[in-house]
């Protein structure tokens, strides 16, 4: 069995959680475990009333970043949301949040979209991150 | 074209990577063993990508074809 992937999202823009969305989908893709931890803006962005909205991008992508990223959505492809609903039906993904930011950002899980399945501590993230390697966005 | 028997198609024609790959992921796990599954796909990553995941995942690539910028791929399920 391979080690799993374990994703640390940090970052709450788009372009870096479509990213982030994009590693977890190809992982599963080859059966491969995904852990995603969510911290901070990352887990902010996860929220119901808001996982659809627009995020804005790294201040490094400028205005030709956002026209380019635009040029995408206008395209029809799937969002980091989706991406992540894709990637969670082929199985052996999971989405945790970070509890001490779920209390910094006074969020209660019942605030958090479905694609979240839990809410632990970063103990049980590296217990389940295992010897694989832990990448962070 | 071969006249292989095809017993799913998945058109991923306009999908930007990684999803042509998640829908084979996901059109597999529905099928048998020795099952044939035809993807049609326009993203230029997806010739790597089709190589390395059947590769790994022990499904067969038992076709790649390339015609006017869609790539044809005829997987078997192992």
């Amino acid at each position: 069995m391979d080690e799993p992937l374990n994703l640390v999202l940090f970052s709450g823009t788009d372009d870096k959680l479509n990213a982030a969305a994009v590693l977890t989908a190809g992982a599963a893709a080859l059966g491969r475990p995904v852990n995603v931890f969510l911290q901070y803006w990352a887990l902010q962005a996860f929220r119901a009333d808001h996982i659809d909205a627009d995020h804005g991008l790294a201040p490094e992508a400028g205005t030709a970043g956002r026209t380019a990223v635009d040029a995408l959505r206008a395209a029809g492809q799937a969002s980091w949301a989706e991406t992540l609903r894709q990637a969670k039906e082929l199985g052996g993904v999971d989405i945790e949040a970070c509890s001490l930011s779920m209390d910094l950002l006074h969020i209660e899980q019942a605030d958090l979209d479905p694609l979240v399945d839990g809410v632990e501590g970063v103990t049980a993230f590296f217990i389940s991150a295992g010897a694989g390697p832990v990448v962070f966005i | 074209m071969t006249m292989t028997k095809v017993d799913q198609i998945v058109d991923a024609r306009g999908l930007a990577c990684p999803m042509p790959i998640v829908k084979t992921a996901q059109a597999m796990k529905g099928l048998a063993s020795s099952q044939m599954l035809e993807v049609l796909a326009t993203d230029a990553g997806s010739v790597r990508d089709f190589q390395a995941w059947s590769r790994s995942t022990g499904n067969v690539l038992i076709e790649m074809t390339e015609e006017a910028g869609t790539y044809r791929f005829l997987l078997q399920k192992k």
